[in-house]
């Protein structure tokens, strides 16, 4: 592939790319993501065999996609052009699924998902309530692309808003256009990049960075994972145009080091990306030059924070260090670096694309266009989900999710993970905001959301995450270290119902003391669930007092 | 360069640019407590009794001063109800490790400590890694050092190199703020002893 260098030469590829393409052509869409286990090879392996034993070779294509999100009913499928949806599919179902459905183009019945609250069939992907509430308008693109071709993403528009931004915008603008969206960080914050962006660009320096950050630490997660692997060329474009705006060449990539497939997905971008001539220099013929670099992480959790994964690209021990100059004015190498989350890079493209009028027509007041989320725990339908802000947690979790299983009742929602905090089943009108939702005490965090039954037991679940956090801190400061031992015997005995007098007016100092003084924002956000749980929890941690002769 | 006007305590201060607070406050004869900070060391943060409260940009926030660098019209409070409760936890955190630290004891008393507020930890080190640093940073031996992270993080001589040069040193034993450190290494010492016979 010769490298394009002009607008009009970008169109013109992918015009060809999608005149080659049959719309008729049937083709068989597999979910290979990682939300769920992946290793989907024996199912490919099925499909392609039948293929060949039913003599259609070159007549229907197989597609291993990223993930669709359905996760609680994968392995997933959808058949093209008719768009017809099978879950829970097995290789033992490819020869009826070719003969019947792809030639004969008639429904396995056995396969349709059905409604469990109406018994309807839902042939299609439109019909299923999982996807209706949901606004898919990044996740949306996963079944329509096969991560290794650049073609497909081509196809669908991809790297217009590349060209868009370099060749008819100033850096500026596009800075502008990003603030005006007011797109804010999904990595945990919620914190302006348009800001962070402006920062970074103003920082008087002849070397910058942009950066993703692609490790994904938060427990329960896979968001940032199901776009990556499953689309990672939306996240290189984002990361090109934000290098542009803020004046950086060089980008890096920090990536989970235990997934090889979706290293091998993004280094497979990576390469058809430069071979294009969208990374290197003189990008699309406007004189602009950037290149990306790809890291692998550090298997600790701190070691996705800022400053921790700054030392890390560096070559060092992620330790973190104190904020007290921003990593958008001295980062990586004491050179101004912008760090992003996956998911905010992932919705560039379309900022840029589609205009900051059009996102901010979507979601609510504060808090701007689509969210994913991963859905687990005590829920039917485990999987990730992309909504608009502003949706309520009621529609998430019953609509969309399918609500709690065994006939239980829900007891509390929790966002977050060890970071982030609990809301009780009573505030289930919530909507999905970054400020409502942190005022209440319970931050979105990454977007993990893990729902709990009547029978969870609030000390045991601060227990738990105590317990993760103690694998995760340092331990170089006093607050975080010390505070997360004590707790973690307080909470201890209080889930053997052998709490003492004075254990939750402890628990509470520390917490304090820890959100207060210590050095990062792990020690700082490690009270965070217990804060909330005793906010709305409380009578559970006072029956844990064993002088009160009562244990949950 | 011009000096930096910052406020500590309602006084004013004379700073230079790349000053910590704590330097800035110590140059004006302010006192603020400290622990794990050494005037040799490079500055380290990690027992956050230096914490203060700073006023900048119409935000209050709670920084380690010994880090924190100096800033124009930067507004600083050594004292206050907030302040002197984190001091008074962490003390009590480290207490539980080193019940008879003279430093330690000394402090409570200032803000009202409670030495038997969590029970004894069987580690008498507060890791505020003085001797690690020292080790390191001044005498370049490295022959003490931390290992594990989080609650289960400790100091453990390098026996291979601390048979070879601590009793000869012993520079750190005094940095100690437990005053622990010496029968700690007697132990290891003791130890290696009862391996090579
Ligand atoms: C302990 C800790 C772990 C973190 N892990 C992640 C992570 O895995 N992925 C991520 O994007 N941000 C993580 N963050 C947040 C980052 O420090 C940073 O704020 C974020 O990547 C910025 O991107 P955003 O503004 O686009 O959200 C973590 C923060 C802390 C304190
Ligand atoms: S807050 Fe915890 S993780 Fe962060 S520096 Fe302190 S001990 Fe390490
Ligand atoms: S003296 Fe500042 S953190 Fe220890």
């Amino acid at each position: 592939m010769a490298r394009i260098n002009s607008a009009a030469q970008l169109e013109k590829v992918r015009k060809d790319i999608v005149l080659k393409k049959d719309p008729n052509k049937p083709c068989i869409a597999i979910c290979g993501g990682i939300g769920c286990l992946g290793g989907r090879e024996d199912l490919i392996r099925a499909f392609e065999k039948e293929i060949k034993k039913q003599k259609l070779e070159g007549k229907v294509d197989v597609r291993v996609t990223g993930c669709h999100g359905f996760c609680a009913q994968g392995p997933n499928i959808v058949i093209y052009p008719e768009e017809i949806c099978y879950t829970k599919v097995k290789p033992e179902d490819a020869q009826q699924i070719i003969s019947e459905t792809v030639v004969g183009k008639t429904i396995v019945d056995r396969l349709v998902y059905i409604d469990p609250n109406t018994g309807e069939k839902a042939v299609h992907q439109s019909e299923i309530p999982f996807y209706k509430k949901q606004v898919r308008n990044i996740l949306g693109m996963n079944p329509k692309i096969d991560p290794k071709s650049i073609d497909d993403y081509l196809a669908i528009g991809g790297y217009s808003s590349l060209a868009k931004a370099l060749l008819e915008m100033k850096p500026q603008e596009v800075l502008e256009e990003v603030k005006k969206a007011n797109l804010r960080g999904r990595g945990g914050g919620g914190f302006p990049a348009g800001l962070k962006w402006e920062t970074a660009r103003n920082a008087p320096a002849e070397l910058k960075y942009v950066i993703c950050n692609g490790h994904e630490g938060e427990p329960g997660a896979y968001m940032d994972r199901a776009i990556f692997q499953g689309n990672p060329h939306l996240i290189i474009e984002g990361l090109i145009i934000g290098g542009y705006a803020i004046g950086a060449k060089q980008g890096f990539i920090y990536t989970r080091h235990d997934m090889p497939r979706l290293r091998e997905n993004i280094d497979i971008a990576l390469e058809a990306a430069r071979e294009h001539g969208f990374i290197g220099n003189d990008i699309l013929g406007s004189g602009f030059d950037f290149d990306i670099e790809v890291h692998l992480d550090v298997g600790i959790f701190v070691s996705g924070e800022a400053s921790a994964l700054m030392r890390s690209i560096e070559g060092k021990a992620p330790e973190p260090r104190p904020k007290y100059t921003r990593t958008a004015v001295k980062g990586i190498w004491e050179r101004p670096s912008n760090l992003n989350n996956v998911e905010t890079w992932a919705n560039v493209p379309q900022i840029i694309g589609k205009g900051a009028d059009w996102y901010l027509g979507i979601g609510s007041e504060g808090s701007k266009g689509t969210k994913m989320i991963s859905l687990s725990g005590n829920i039917v339908n485990s999987g990730v989900v992309e909504v608009p802000f502003g949706t309520s947690l009621k529609e998430i979790v019953y609509d969309i999710g399918g609500g709690i299983p065994n006939g239980k009742k829900l007891k509390a929602i929790h966002f977050g993970a060890a970071m982030g905090g609990s809301l009780p089943a009573e505030l289930i009108d919530t909507p999905l905001d970054f400020d409502v939702m942190s005022k209440l005490g319970a931050a979105i965090g990454a977007g993990g959301l893990f729902v709990m039954d009547e029978d969870t037991s609030m000390v045991e679940m601060n227990r738990f995450f105590l317990e993760f956090l103690a694998d995760e801190s340092c331990g170089k400061c006093v607050p975080c270290r010390e505070g997360i031992r004590q707790m973690l015997r307080i909470l201890t005995r209080m889930s053997m119902g052998k709490g003492k007098e004075g254990d939750i007016e402890a628990l509470e100092e520390l917490c304090e003391v820890g959100s207060l003084a210590s050095l990062c924002a792990l020690g700082k956000t490690t009270s965070s669930p217990i804060y909330s749980s005793l906010r709305y929890f409380r009578n559970e941690y006072e029956a844990s007092i064993e002088d009160k002769g009562c244990t949950v | 360069m011009s000096d930096i006007l910052l406020t500590i305590d309602g006084k004013e201060v004379r700073a230079k640019e790349g000053m910590t607070v704590l330097n800035a406050a110590q140059s004006s004869g302010i006192f603020i407590p400290t622990l794990c900070h050494h005037e040799k060391l490079e500055p380290y943060g990690g027992c956050r009794i230096c914490t203060v409260e700073v006023e900048s940009r119409g935000r209050t926030n709670y920084v380690a001063s010994c880090l924190y660098p100096v800033e124009k019209n930067l507004v600083v409070r050594t004292r206050s109800e907030k302040i002197d409760k984190i001091r008074k936890v962490l003390i009590e955190l480290l207490l539980a490790h080193a019940p008879d630290s003279p430093q330690l004891l000394e402090m409570a008393k200032e803000y009202g400590a409670k030495s038997v507020r969590f029970g004894k930890e069987p580690s008498f080190c507060v890791l505020c890694g003085l001797c690690v640093r020292y080790c390191a940073e001044v005498k370049k031996k490295n022959a003490i050092a931390f290992v594990d992270q989080g609650p289960k993080r400790e100091i453990n001589f390098i026996p291979e190199i601390a048979s070879k040069e601590c009793w000869n040193c012993k520079e750190c034993f005094p940095l100690c703020p437990t005053s622990y450190l010496q029968a700690a290494y007697v132990l290891t010492q003791g130890l290696v002893g009862f391996k090579n016979s």
